[in-house]
């Protein structure tokens, strides 16, 4: 019954698509997903005087009601085990942010026994953002580059435009 | 009470049980303690009137190449004074008596000191990891420890760009 | 003399095609990619153990019981009250008075039951 990725790559269609996609773009709930310093400016970016509301993004405790997981923080391995289950557990589509440099790339930590090197190396990543903390302005600016992002998918239009719907 | 002053009262105690007393110039004096007599010097300076050690506000395992230590810091509240006691062990197996049953902030202290040292605990009522993940391989924080290539599929190492860089140029 | 019930027609009428357009949108247009890992029952990323239905506590079923009876009670004294100043006009108050009266006291005598039973309270001690 589904219409995803069926449909001809006539103006209608994609001008439904980009409907679609500025609804979704508007509304990025995110997953409070802080694990170390990372988190103190992930609570500031939403906090109010760098507000990622405004952008439509809410923040949400649960992993079923987010469509994007803004990984703030080291990720040891011990952590690196329940990350891949929550990324499992959010509902399509989702997204992942991995924020500061620990996240992207082990950081400062990288060299430690327990550290995993990056969030990239258990889930799939949309943005890194960089930074050791990156300010909220460049958290911010992450966010905005990821909504770019996703306009520039297509989900109803047939071919490989259409976003990879990746299972296990 | 001077922690030096602390460590003669001990003495006198315990005399056997003292191995060595470091004070000459020491900002920090300890006192290296035998192993079997410490639970016993433990319970005195809790329940000694004017020692009263109610707090052990920390205490860590060290690894030296020859040994491995276990440190305990000592404090009082009611007389703000803090002592130092140490117990040197072998490598191979360390094991002490548990001071869970003296002061009971060392539950988690020594899960610590095993899950990163390898220091076993007689008598601790659950001594399992406590930071590491439960299906660990090895103490970290020992000298002669190997990082693992990969733990559950996740490599524990990440190529540096800048190596590939430099590769491409040649 | 029907046309009093248009307006509720209408919003039911509008109620169905809202959730239905809203269901069938999401049917034709959201994706869907059920994975086993993704089906596991949510525990803050903690790997599930046993099952994800348990046994319930009794004492919330006993909540709800007491609160359901009470309840019922409070709605029978709402007629009472608005008619209650007719009465009192007619000068029968105090009839009308005992008799709500005597209803709430039987009750009363149930609420007294389960209170001394130790019902009401969330955690029960436990005798030594």
């Amino acid at each position: 019954m589904s219409l995803l990725n069926t449909l001809p790559d006539y103006v209608l269609t994609t001008k439904t698509d980009e409907l679609l996609n500025w609804m979704r773009k508007s509304s990025v709930w995110y997953m409070l997903f802080g694990l170390a310093c990372c988190a103190i400016e992930l609570m500031h970016t939403g906090g109010p005087r760098a507000d990622i509301d405004r952008f439509g993004a809410s923040p949400r405790a649960s992993a079923r009601q987010s469509d994007l997981m803004i990984v703030a923080g080291t990720l040891t391995l011990k952590m690196a085990l329940r990350t891949r289950l929550l990324y499992d557990q959010m509902p399509d589509p989702r997204y992942v942010i991995s924020m500061g440099s620990c996240a992207s790339c082990g950081g400062l930590f990288q060299l430690a026994y327990s550290v995993c090197d990056g969030v990239d190396k258990i889930v799939p990543v949309d943005v890194y953002v960089p930074g050791c903390p990156p300010r909220p302005e460049a958290l911010t600016e992450g966010l905005l580059k990821l909504q770019e992002k996703i306009m520039t998918e297509r989900w109803l239009v047939k071919g490989n435009g259409g976003q990879q719907v990746t299972a296990a | 009470m001077e922690a030096v002053r602390i460590y003669d009262r001990l003495k006198e105690k315990f005399g056997a049980g003292i191995l060595e007393v470091k004070s000459e110039k020491a900002l920090d004096p300890y006192c290296v303690v035998d192993p079997n007599a410490l639970v016993d010097i433990a319970r005195f300076l809790r329940d000694d009137g004017e020692l009263a050690m109610d707090c052990l506000s920390n205490e860590s395992g060290v690894d030296y190449k020859d040994r491995v230590e276990v440190v305990y810091h000592l404090f009082s509240y009611r007389h703000r004074h803090s002592a130092v006691l140490k117990v040197k062990l072998p490598r191979e197996n360390p094991a002490v008596k548990t001071l869970e049953g003296v002061w009971k902030s060392a539950n988690w202290m020594e899960r610590e000191i095993f899950d990163l040292v390898g220091v076993n605990f007689e008598g601790h009522s659950a001594l399992r990891r406590l930071l590491m993940p439960e299906d660990w391989v090895g103490h970290p924080l020992r000298k002669d420890f190997v990082e693992p290539l990969e733990y559950h599929g996740i490599a524990t190492v990440r190529e540096s760009p800048i190596i590939r860089l430099d590769a491409k140029k040649k | 003399m029907y046309l009093q019930f248009g307006v509720p027609l209408a919003l039911t009428i509008f109620g169905i095609i809202f959730v239905a357009a809203m269901l069938g949108l999401q049917k034709l247009l959201a994706p869907s990619n059920p994975y086993q890992r993704k089906l596991t029952p949510y525990e803050c990323g903690e790997p599930p153990t046993g099952r994800a239905w348990i046994n319930f506590n009794v004492r919330f079923y006993l909540i709800a019981l007491i609160f359901v009876v009470f309840e019922v009670e409070v709605a029978f004294v709402y007629p009472i009250a608005t008619v209650y100043l007719d009465w009192v006009r007619r000068g029968r108050a105090l009839y009308a008075l005992s008799e709500i009266l005597i209803f709430l006291l039987i009750l009363f005598v149930g609420l007294v039951y389960v209170w001394v039973k130790h019902d009401l309270e969330w955690v029960k001690k436990v005798p030594d």
